[in-house]
């Protein structure tokens, strides 16, 4: 090495330096750049679509990238759609509108699958068979008093039956008819430890909904509320360990499970303590009828002494289900009365049980009742008899506050930080107040803090987890009726409108004016409209508690038993037997074939179709469809089904999958042949 | 000092042909002001005298009742729906009496003011003066109907109670349960005070042009 050929040190460390420079300022350069170009596109976006900063932010609050999940699952009921919608949160996109009462060809629910039509079948009423239902409140399971994600309950209002939804599948296990009422609306909640799915009923009729003139309304009508015992190992509700109340007729509304220091009481709430009869009787309208009085009664109920009752045997029997008569009710301290402010519309319990939180819906305020103070009047006899002997107890004894929350208040739910929302139906808001101790302490409690404008006429709110005893606040959906301009007009019926508002800030001012339309730190994100149903009441549950089946667990999984159906076709054994004028297929589908892919019976042949899905693969979900004889099922990976019917049309039938499969999907296909 | 026949009591003097051919434009005024408010009142009939716009939540665009001499129109149907449940009366039981004889009313009163035309004395007062206090005759008797509207909830209506008595303003904002209220006056109201003012200035042409023909043909003392 000659002292030429090496560079100087100094030169070189300078040479160094430079280099890195060079480099740190390119790399800069590059970040600047790139900085630059994002931000001019999205500001560029924005003022083209003239959005302003608060449209902006609730646009990124809500939006969920391609590949990635919500953070909440909204489970809302469709109403007269008869089925249960779940929706993702923040996004708001549907997830499944999962069939329950009504028959849905895309999952095949109800269109010949035998177990399937059973279970329909079991919510028939005599000989007339119910095709749709009025589904009203959802109530996922709970584990003490939180939401676990096994299962999920909802009502039918419109024919007073219950069904079970298993969350593993996400469907439909059971429907229960209610054998003391013919419509049912306080419900389905359940007990903190899902014990019981309890069912109010709405409009009085005779137990059994015998037939009994209106004029012997007070003497022969009743309410009733039904506890179903949930057996949670076998996913199904027990009849035998199920058992009802009867309630004087007062058209009990909502009812909601004690928890924590309330645990073992349910609270039921009524609008028609005035015996409301109808022009036909009274010469006014139930409209006015129902809403004469200054109050109805809040039903407060102990439930354990109602099952000690049941289980002394203590009931009489209506239609072959045990009724605990009132009378019985009211000597062993199981029923107790409260005057609520007129025609209430809800009835929520506070997350620690403390607090039954009560909207009359033509009285602008909510009123809060103390369970301690309930406890109390009780133990003091505080009461007076009503019509029926039911014991009602002094309302100045149990009340807590009384809040102007605005006019026509509905429902309420609760967030992490101490704040209670209700709907406020007339005033089209949704105001949020906080709770007093433990909650809020001092001049920080029972106050309004906040009413932020919803569009338009808002039925039930559903706050993240805001029914448990540990809601999470951040988001609250306003499940409006109408939505009058929000949207682009479908012609004369429009959509609901569900409107996603963040409650995840605590309020800016300590107070706000009740007439007044001041949000107060909550924000207005999402507008979406819901144009499967009518949506009553949601829950909203963390997505991580949910673990449902990617597909089922072993090829030959019935879905209705939860366990592999040792009959199920499997590959290899496919086949047709015939047993005198019964056809038995055993089948199997595959992309993109079905085996056999003939099938050939005789005219008036009964044929029992077996058929499985043998695929494992996410999303391998095939249909099948029968022309001429009204049946298709979705068979999801690892399914299996089975389908009956006669023969009784000759021909030729070309069967094919429903769900597009694969490349080769439309090659899926066979023949049913009907020899005449 | 003329002598007054019987025409002249009742009517006024007659104007001698000769000043009313040098005074042309004096005699004259009165009587196109009278024939013009004659004239807005009649149009007054075609035109709404009082406009109620409300507003709520859940009626973005508002709701209008446009309350003409004989009848309402607007979205009467649609508050006639959501009154039951505040209780007022039903606007068909409103002014039953005013809004059958307004039509014919403010022609009688049209037809006055034509009448006017003939009366050169006091009397003329006695022809103007219903056409003269008509706007205020209008308030008034709207501002009763809109107390005993406010007065007479239904008690079994479901919101009686919670919206409680009340009497709505006749212009100006208000509010009723959730619906904020403004009223205001339809330009028929305002052709009729304008007709008013007419009559009122009228009134004053016929003064300066027929007192001094009175104190010249009766002297002072007759005026």
């Amino acid at each position: 090495m000659t002292e030429r050929s090496a560079p100087p040190r100094r030169k070189r460390r300078w040479l160094v330096l430079f280099a890195l420079t060079a480099a740190l300022a390119l790399v800069a350069g590059a970040c600047t750049a790139g900085d630059g170009e994002a931000a001019g596109s999205y500001t560029d976006i924005i003022n083209e679509r003239g959005l302003t900063d608060e449209q902006v932010e609730a646009a990124l609050k809500t939006y969920v990238p391609s590949g990635q999940w919500d953070e909440y699952v909204m489970f809302a009921s469709g109403g007269h759609s008869g089925q249960v919608i779940a929706i993702g949160i923040p996004s708001m996109r549907i997830l499944k509108n999962i069939a329950v009462f009504t028959p849905e060809p895309w999952q095949g629910w109800g269109y010949g699958n035998v177990e399937q039509m059973k279970v329909l079948e079991a919510g028939n009423v005599g000989d007339n068979q119910i095709s749709w239902g009025d589904t009203h409140h959802p109530a996922l399971s709970e584990t003490n008093g939180d939401y676990d994600g096994q299962f999920l309950f909802i009502n039918d209002k419109a024919n007073a039956r219950v069904a079970v939804i298993d969350l593993r599948d996400w469907e439909t296990k059971q429907i229960l008819k209610n054998p003391v009422s013919i419509v049912d609306h306080g419900g389905t909640m359940v007990t903190p430890n899902t014990e019981y799915v309890i069912e109010g009923g709405q409009y009085g009729n005779p137990l059994g909904w015998e037939y009994a003139p209106l004029e012997e309304y007070e003497a022969e009508y009743r309410g009733m509320v039904t506890f179903w015992k949930f057996d949670r190992d076998k996913g199904r509700i027990d009849e035998s360990q199920s058992f009802a109340l009867e309630l004087p007729p007062y058209w009990q509304d909502l009812c909601d499970a004690g928890k924590n220091v309330s645990e073992g009481w349910v609270f039921c709430n009524s609008f028609n303590v005035e015996l409301a009869k109808g022009k036909s009787v009274d010469g006014a309208d139930f409209e006015a009828g129902v809403s004469a009085g200054e109050n109805d009664y809040l039903h407060v109920i102990n439930l354990r002494k109602a099952e000690e009752l049941f289980k002394a045997g203590e009931t009489i029997d209506v239609k072959g289900f045990p009724v605990i008569p009132l009378d019985k009710l009211i000597d062993a301290g199981v029923l107790y009365f409260i005057p609520e402010p007129k025609s209430p519309h809800g009835i929520d319990i506070s997350p620690g049980g403390e607090y039954m939180v009560v909207s009359g819906k033509l009285d602008p305020h909510v009123t809060i009742y103390s369970f301690d103070k309930i406890q109390q009047a009780i133990a003091d006899k505080n009461w007076v008899p009503d019509r029926y002997g039911v014991p009602v107890l002094d309302f100045d004894a149990v009340k807590e506050a009384q809040i102007e929350v605005g006019l026509g208040p509905l429902h309420t739910q609760f967030d992490d930080k101490g704040y209670a929302y209700t709907s406020i139906f007339l005033d089209s808001v949704v105001s949020r107040w906080s709770l007093g101790p433990p909650y809020k302490e001092g001049d920080e409690a029972w106050k309004l803090v906040g009413r932020i404008p919803i569009q338009y006429n808002v039925g039930h709110v559903a706050a993240a987890e805001g029914d448990t005893v540990s809601p999470d606040g951040n988001y609250l959906v306003s499940l409006n009726k109408w939505s009058i301009d929000r949207f682009l007009p479908p012609g004369p019926l429009l959509p609901q409108n569900l409107q996603l508002i963040d409650i995840s800030k605590e309020p800016i001012n300590p107070t706000v004016d009740v007439t007044g339309t001041d949000p107060n730190g909550m924000q207005l994100l999402y507008d979406m409209p819901m144009a499967l149903g009518e949506p009553h009441y949601a829950q909203i549950i963390k997505a991580d508690k949910l673990n449902p089946f990617e597909i089922y667990p072993e090829v030959g999984w019935d879905p209705a038993t939860m366990q592999v159906d040792p009959e199920a076709p499997v590959p290899g054994n496919e086949r047709v037997e015939r047993d005198g004028n019964t056809v038995h297929v055993y089948m199997t589908a595959v992309r993109s074939r079905y085996t056999p892919d003939r099938v050939e019976v005789k005219k008036g042949d009964r044929v029992i179709w077996h058929i499985t899905n043998i695929e494992q693969s996410l999303d391998a979900t095939h249909g099948f469809a029968l022309p001429g004889y009204n049946i298709t099922l979705s068979l999801e990976p690892g399914e299996t089904a089975t389908f009956e019917f006669t023969a009784n049309e000759s021909g030729t039938f070309p069967f094919y999958c429903t769900e597009f499969c694969s490349a080769l999907h439309l090659e899926m296909a066979g023949y049913f042949l009907v020899q005449p | 000092m003329a002598k007054m026949t019987l025409r002249d009591r009742v009517l006024g003097p007659r104007v001698p042909p000769e000043q009313r051919a040098a005074h042309a434009e004096r005699y004259r005024r009165p009587m196109m002001l009278f024939g013009g408010a004659a004239f807005l009142l009649v149009v007054s009939i075609f035109l709404p005298y009082w406009i109620l716009r409300l507003r709520a939540p859940q009626f973005p665009d508002g709701l209008v009742v446009r309350a003409y001499l004989n009848r309402l129109e607007g979205d009467v149907e649609t508050l006639e729906g959501l009154n039951h449940y505040v209780g007022m009366p039903s606007f068909e039981y409103g002014a039953v009496l005013e809004r059958s004889l307004s039509i014919i009313a403010l022609v009688v009163l049209a037809g006055l003011l034509i009448a006017a035309f003939a009366f050169h004395n006091r009397w003329v007062v006695v022809f103007t003066l219903p056409a003269l206090v008509f706007p205020l005759m209008f308030v008034a008797d709207l501002q009763y109907w809109l107390w005993r509207y406010g007065h007479s909830l239904d008690p079994k209506a479901p919101l009686a109670g919670a919206v409680g008595e009340f009497t709505p303003p006749v212009f100006g904002p208000a509010r009723i349960a959730q619906f904020e209220t403004l009223a205001l006056p339809g330009p028929g109201f305002v052709l009729a005070l304008v007709a008013s003012g007419l009559v009122a200035a009228g009134l004053w042409y016929h003064r300066k042009a027929y007192k001094p023909l009175l104190d010249q043909l009766y002297g002072k003392a007759r005026s």
